[in-house]
């Protein structure tokens, strides 16, 4: 045992498999991608920016109960509702400081009507911090923007809930 | 007149000379890189030209914007003189070694010695540059690499002191030539080898680059540099390792002479043939840099002091008796 020590260590025998394995190495696949040309795949339940969804006949789904607002452990969402004259209560105002979001998903949770939802956007950065109070006509947007994706992981996501 | 069209022409050899050694720095530095990654399974810098080859231009670019900052307490004319030290004595020594038979800027009969003696002095920028840092960080950096690079100087010396024996000349031109029937590699290969990591230890590549081991001393002698001085620093670091693998190729794998002299090969011209013997001793550095980790310090010392200067004393031994008992020692003035 010794002495097959000292021969291998004269013979630089693992040095030698190292370098071996590491030309191999080289012409094996690569793990990194492009990044900015080529996307990784994300999962359905990826929690990404936020966003407000409407219904087909383009009202907006959420009803103010403020469940989002009460279980956000960052504080991040800031809800004021009033009645319409329909009846039905609506929001007048949802602001979400995304500075301040931790992304734990507990809104998209608790939502009992499926409004905020978090997309698989990722790539919301600005230049200013102003930029990130995100308001409810900007998660409006975001939700006309990204809706058919959204639905398409609620319906993913439906059968493990 | 006559000295004016003299000087230029020097200048014009000398330009000739530098600027490719430059550029395939650049390139070197890259290929560096992109095996590094590649090893890694990573991809490497690929975004910056074709291939990514033009990276190091970008980068070079970017230092040069770079604000350089002097530290308060550091010996202000050391400071700046260190990078300049260490990336001249890089590009100097580049001066004797021939790309083939007559493309060679400066044919001298002491080549070798020159060479040896210009590496030697290269310890000198990276101490200047620690010390002169005036930080506790650049100083231990200096301090590891002075003593690691004066040790395995040392075996270099006497591996050069083995291959000289087998020619009979300081001059690298007759040292390539003597090699035209039979490579100093076959032969001398245990020496190649203690070459060839000794040559690691030499440029503080891993796994001895314990003088800029930037998990313990953040970046060694350069942590107080920026800029272009840390640009120069990085230029000469390389054209140095160029230059250890251009002193392997020259001193065991034949310089510009083909494997075998035969058709195929002897129509591809000299330099192509020493080019892709650096390349490829280079190749082995990049790989090497990959794979292993680094070395503690006390194991450094014991394999320079303990291993490498016996063995390669012994072999000298070895080769001096071989060449006089079956007299092939070279003759002198030949």
């Amino acid at each position: 045992m010794k002495i097959n020590r000292i021969f291998k260590t004269i013979f630089l025998y693992e040095f030698i498999l190292a370098i071996v394995k590491a030309i191999k190495e080289i012409f094996k696949t690569k793990k990194t991608i492009n990044y900015p040309f080529e996307k990784g795949s994300i999962s359905p339940r990826f929690r990404g920016e936020h966003a407000l969804r409407r219904y087909p006949n383009g009202e907006e789904r959420c009803i103010a109960c403020k469940l989002c607002e009460a279980v956000c452990p960052a504080q991040a969402i800031t809800i004021e509702s009033e009645e319409r004259k329909d009846g039905s209560r609506k929001t007048t105002r949802y602001d979400i400081d995304m500075l301040k979001c931790i992304y734990c998903g507990l809104c998209q949770e608790s939502c009992p009507v499926d409004a905020i939802v978090q997309g698989p956007n990722f790539e919301f950065a600005t230049e200013t911090k102003e930029e990130l109070y995100y308001n409810k006509k900007k998660l409006l947007d975001n939700g006309d923007k990204w809706e058919s994706v959204l639905a398409k992981n609620i319906k993913l996501d439906k059968i493990y809930r | 007149m006559n000295t004016m069209i003299f000087i230029f022409e020097e200048i014009y050899k000398i330009l000739f000379l530098l600027i490719p050694i430059l550029v395939s720095v650049a390139m070197i530095v890259w290929l560096d890189r992109r095996v590094w990654g590649l090893v890694q399974k990573r991809k490497g810098p690929n975004v910056v030209g074709p291939f990514g080859l033009l990276q190091t231009l970008a980068d070079a670019l970017k230092y040069i914007f770079k604000e350089i900052v002097i530290p308060a307490s550091a010996n202000k004319v050391l400071f700046i003189l260190a990078p300049i030290i260490t990336m001249t004595l890089a590009l100097i020594a580049w001066a004797v070694i021939p790309m083939s038979a007559d493309f060679v800027l400066a044919d001298i009969n002491v080549g070798i010695l020159y060479l040896f003696a210009v590496s030697s002095l290269g310890v000198y920028g990276i101490l200047l540059g620690g010390w002169a840092s005036n930080s506790k960080y650049p100083f231990l950096g200096a301090i590891r690499s002075a003593a690691q690079m004066v040790s395995y100087e040392v075996s270099i010396g006497i591996i050069i002191i083995n291959v000289l024996l087998c020619v009979g000349s300081l001059n690298l031109k007759d040292i390539v030539m003597a090699q035209k029937d039979l490579w100093f590699v076959i032969p001398l290969f245990p020496m190649f080898v203690v070459f060839f990591i000794s040559a690691l230890a030499e440029t503080n590549r891993p796994p001895f680059d314990l003088p800029e081991a930037e998990s313990e001393l953040v970046a060694g002698y350069q942590t107080e540099y920026s800029g272009m001085m840390y640009a120069m620093f990085w230029l000469g670091e390389y054209a140095n390792i160029l230059l250890m693998c251009a002193m392997g190729s020259i001193l065991f794998l034949g310089g510009w002479l083909p494997p075998i002299d035969i058709f195929p090969m002897n129509i591809i011209p000299a330099p192509m043939w020493m080019i892709l013997k650096i390349l490829m001793l280079f190749f082995l550095f990049a790989v090497i840099k990959a794979v292993v980790p680094r070395y503690r310090y006390d194991q450094l010392m014991r394999l320079g002091w303990k291993i490498f200067l016996p063995f390669s004393l012994i072999y000298v031994i070895l080769t001096a008796s071989f060449l006089y008992y079956f007299d092939k020692l070279p003759k002198a003035g030949v």
